[in-house]
């Protein structure tokens, strides 16, 4: 007995070394956006996390981070999309024609741009997955095509202005419903975010709490108990210095919530579902998943059906926010999502990815867009040094990958 | 005749503790054909990259003697300067470019770093003329068959004025027509003065166009025997006499009634749609039997389980799979596999896993929806079942939260099959169960086969290893030329009965 667990232990310690190497890959990006943030913080002499600029970050970043999100499952599942900056100005077009021209209610013209935007996904999706044309030659295809679309749908102008429940999507707030509450040295802050705050890590915590109790009656190994409160009280603790900060300012920008809700649920999805699941077999090895009876064609197609209802909805707030469709809307959005997808972890030959990672990527590049521009930095500096953080995301990733 | 061209002595190879070739010993005659002859994994094509500069002077032992000279290649262009030239299984040709463009691919005919278009059609066309092809110089080699690219390859190794010519397995994927062609073709160069070598499995090829045959037997030189008079027989008693051991578990076989039969089989080959890879196969599987399907590199063993799963290989495919009695579609990976067929592929690392995710989630890839509800996978009776094939099938890890990619092979093969048992099949097929295990891992492999068939399962194994089939199963098809040309009891089931059904060849 004793000579068979002796070598056992022995092979298993490389490979748990391994573990904590992919581990390392995975937290990386999250104590890399942590520096980041402090980085700028110092830079700019706290003005980066000031309440309003706070707010500005997630609103300018919104349709990118959307965009990302749809993006991560894409590359995850070993293909790319060119076409989204093309989807988005030709989904905004679309909106500003229900809207605008037509006067159809707003909520129906939403709708109907989303399905507009999953048709596209579904036309570049058939070539893709049924005929067998790489992703990249598709949506390269598609770039042009629906940038020519849009042209076309605004005559080479721009529609607007949109009805205000649009714009407020992009750009509005959360109502103080409750009014305001004191927080002493930090004055005023609004009453419905600080709760609608306190509910997230309540759910956070109670959603963990159950995870855990029910992996305890598997018999399954969990964190230890001050390991498991520390990682809350960590959520806990970003969650609502940021709620609070935006609870000073004009209260939750409604973009924020639709993007909570998007993480959590395509977070949920791509661990949890069948559908997500496949997604990580197809890009991890095509052909062990379609020996293992995973429909292949099927998955890349609604992948791509997904990626342009969400580039649909990144659409109406972009045009949203202008109060305006343009034909150049969404120019090199499709490079910003990519490189938030790289940035956040995922692997160029697919099969890896973390919908919270692209999220992340998503926002590192946002930070020093937004850093930068607060220290006064020229736009050429800004492109410069995104261009580097992407390679230098990927090529650790590389490295880490080879030290494996 | 007598003048000896070749000499390699006392080659010994080594892969990472394993001997592939041991001291083993060729020696060939000047305008001879000489024919290497083994079982797959003997060693002949290992022996050849010896002699081709694949495996480069210094990471093998021995002497090769070339033309009286000792030989130090570094890597192929050294041994095709010597004119030894190899010709691989899988052809080395550009598809895309012209027959004359690939006739000179290295060597191009030009002046003054320019192609000479004229110079090399025409010598091209000299070259097509010498091995008997008609075709245009000017001709895409990707629309020319592969026998026809066979000749391309022949014709572009006498453009290197070649004094050794190597062949392996010239005529496995070849049509009858074609290979009698190339055999004729190798008798003419022969009386031009050619030296060639081929690795054949087709003894009767071998018989009929060899001078000499060197048979190999698990990395060793059993005999060089002059083909004059050779019959198949003395051959095949060379390269199988090798005895059984007990490297087998006990099992005592308990065989119900029929479970699957696959009928009057015929598949064509994709890349020859006139081709028949499988020749109306018929064979059956019963409840709780182990039957073993033996035959040699590019019989069909694998082209026949991989069409009758999800039609994943072949075009052109026709005849019935019955199952318990009912015709049974399994044009698709997941009718076949709700039909409750499995299929566990040769190439486990291209075929059977996902490397870079973890055992648990290779374990539940192919019955996700026996863990979901909903769409919705319970990760946590995920983790429990892959715990508990961990268990019992010992696969060494210490958590299911482990990468694959990071276990020895007989562990991933351990991981493979627990994600076919979780489908619950009726009747699996195991393609090279145990290629590139150790012999510890294999016992394993071998019990849990057995319980396999002991739960009423029926397992059709396939594996070029004839001891492993003779070890292994109740009944053994023979499969030449993708025809079944044979079908042994345990009982009546020897090494050299199934050698002799699996070299028969249609035309002989």
């Amino acid at each position: 007995m004793t000579t068979k667990t002796a070598p056992a232990r022995g092979t298993a310690s490389p490979a748990e070394s391994r573990r904590l190497s992919i581990n390392l890959r995975q937290s990386g990006i999250y104590v890399a956006f942590a520096l980041i943030v402090v980085l700028f913080t110092v830079l700019t002499g706290g003005d980066l996390l000031q309440p309003q600029n706070i707010s500005n970050i997630v609103v300018q970043n919104s349709y990118v981070l959307i965009l990302a999100i749809g993006m991560i499952l894409v590359i995850i599942g070993g293909h790319i999309d060119l076409s989204v900056g093309s989807t988005v100005a030709l989904t905004g077009a679309v909106c500003a024609v229900l809207t605008v021209q037509w006067g159809l209610p707003w909520p129906l013209a939403v709708l109907l741009t989303l399905l507009a935007g999953a048709l596209i996904g579904a036309a570049q999706g058939y070539w893709i997955a049924y005929f067998g044309i790489p992703a990249f030659i598709v949506t390269l295809a598609g770039m042009l095509v629906f940038r020519a679309l849009t042209m076309s749908t605004l005559g080479n102008q721009g529609i607007g202005p949109f009805p205000d429940e649009i714009r407020s999507l992009a750009n509005g707030f959360t109502g103080g419903y409750l009014g305001n509450v004191g927080l002493g040295p930090l004055g005023g802050a609004d009453l419905v975010s600080l709760l609608a705050g306190l509910a997230c890590v309540a759910g956070f915590a109670l959603s963990q709490w159950r995870k855990r109790v029910a992996r305890l009656g598997y018999g399954q190994t969990v964190d230890p108990m001050p390991v498991f409160v520390l990682k809350i009280a960590g959520v806990a603790v970003v969650v609502m210095a940021v709620v609070v900060q935006l609870a000073r300012f004009r209260n939750l920008p409604w973009v924020l919530v639709l993007l909570a809700a998007l993480t959590l649920g395509y977070s949920l999805m791509a661990n949890n579902s069948v559908f997500g699941r496949h997604i990580y077999s197809i890009g991890g090895n095509l052909q062990a998943a379609t020996l293992s009876g995973v429909k292949v064609k099927a998955v890349t197609f609604w992948v791509f059906v997904n990626m342009g209802a969400l580039a649909g909805l990144a659409g109406v707030i972009f045009a949203g926010r202008l109060n305006q469709a343009g034909p150049t809307a969404g120019m090199s959005f499709e490079l910003d999502a990519i490189a938030a997808a790289f940035i956040g972890g995922a692997a160029v030959q697919g099969g890896v990815g973390k919908v919270v990672g692209a999220i992340t990527g998503g926002l590192i590049m946002g930070v020093i867009n937004n850093g930068m521009s607060l220290i006064g930095a020229p736009s050429e500096r800004v492109m410069l040094v995104k261009g580097l953080v992407l390679l230098a995301a990927v090529a650790y990733d590389v490295w880490t990958k080879r030290r494996a | 005749m007598s003048e000896e061209v070749l000499v390699m002595r006392d080659i010994t190879k080594r892969f990472a503790g394993v001997t592939a070739l041991h001291e083993v010993s060729l020696t060939v005659r000047r305008g001879e054909i000489h024919a290497i002859c083994g079982e797959n994994g003997a060693g002949k094509s290992t022996l050849m990259k010896v002699l081709s500069g694949v495996h480069p002077h210094g990471t093998y032992e021995g002497d090769i003697l070339f033309e009286g000279e000792p030989c130090a290649f570094q890597g192929v262009r050294d041994s095709e300067r010597r004119g030894i030239v190899i010709i691989h299984q899988e052809l080395a040709l550009c598809g895309q470019l012209s027959v004359a463009e690939n006739l000179f691919l290295g060597n191009e005919r030009a002046r003054r770093g320019f192609v000479d278009w004229n110079r090399t059609n025409h010598e091209a066309q000299q070259l097509l003329d010498r091995v008997g092809l008609r075709e245009s110089p000017t001709t895409p080699v990707n629309d020319l068959g592969v026998g026809k690219q066979q000749l391309v390859e022949i014709a572009k190794a006498l453009s290197k004025e070649v004094r050794l010519l190597i062949l392996d397995e010239p005529t496995a994927a070849l049509n009858d027509d074609d290979s009698q062609h190339l055999l004729d073709l190798l008798d003419g160069l022969r009386s031009e003065g050619v030296t060639s070598v081929i690795i054949s499995h087709k003894l009767g090829e071998v018989t009929r166009i060899a001078d000499t045959v060197t048979v190999l037997r698990d990395g060793r030189t059993i005999e060089t025997l002059p083909a004059e008079g050779l019959s198949e027989e003395r051959i095949i008693a060379g390269m199988v006499g090798r005895d059984l051991d007990d490297r087998f578990p006990p099992r005592t076989p308990d065989i119900g009634e029929e479970v699957l039969r696959i009928e009057n089989w015929t598949v064509h080959s994709p890349a020859q749609p006139d081709r028949k890879v499988v020749d109306d196969a018929t064979l059956s599987l019963r409840r709780g039997e182990i039957v073993g399907l033996a035959g040699l590199m590019g019989a069909g063993r694998t082209e026949l389980a991989m069409s009758v799963f999800g039609r994943t290989y072949g075009v052109g495919i026709s005849g019935r799979v019955v199952k318990d009695g009912r015709e049974i579609d399994t044009r698709t990976v997941r009718a076949a596999i709700d039909h409750g067929l499995a299929y566990v592929s040769e190439d486990r690392k291209r075929y059977g896993l996902n490397l870079i995710e973890n055992v648990q989630r290779n374990v539940s890839a192919a019955a996700l929806d026996k863990l979901a509800n909903r769409g919705w996978v319970n990760e946590n009776e995920e983790n429990s079942v892959a715990e508990r094939f961990r268990r019992s099938m010992g696969i060494r890890t210490r958590t299911v939260s482990t990468p694959t990619g990071t276990l020895s092979g007989g562990n991933q093969q351990k991981v493979v099959l627990a994600k076919w048992m979780f489908t619950d099949p009726d009747v699996l097929i195991l393609d090279e169960p145990t290629r590139g295990i150790d012999v510890g891992a294999k016992y394993e492999i071998y019990s849990i086969i057995n319980d396999l068939a002991a739960q009423g399962r029926a397992v059709l194994v396939i594996s070029s290893e004839l001891p492993e089939l003779l070890g292994l199963c109740d009944r053994v098809y023979a499969l030449s030329e993708g025809r079944v040309t044979g079908e042994v009891s345990r009982e009546e089931a020897t090494q050299e009965r199934l050698m002799q059904y699996m070299t028969r060849g249609q035309g002989s």
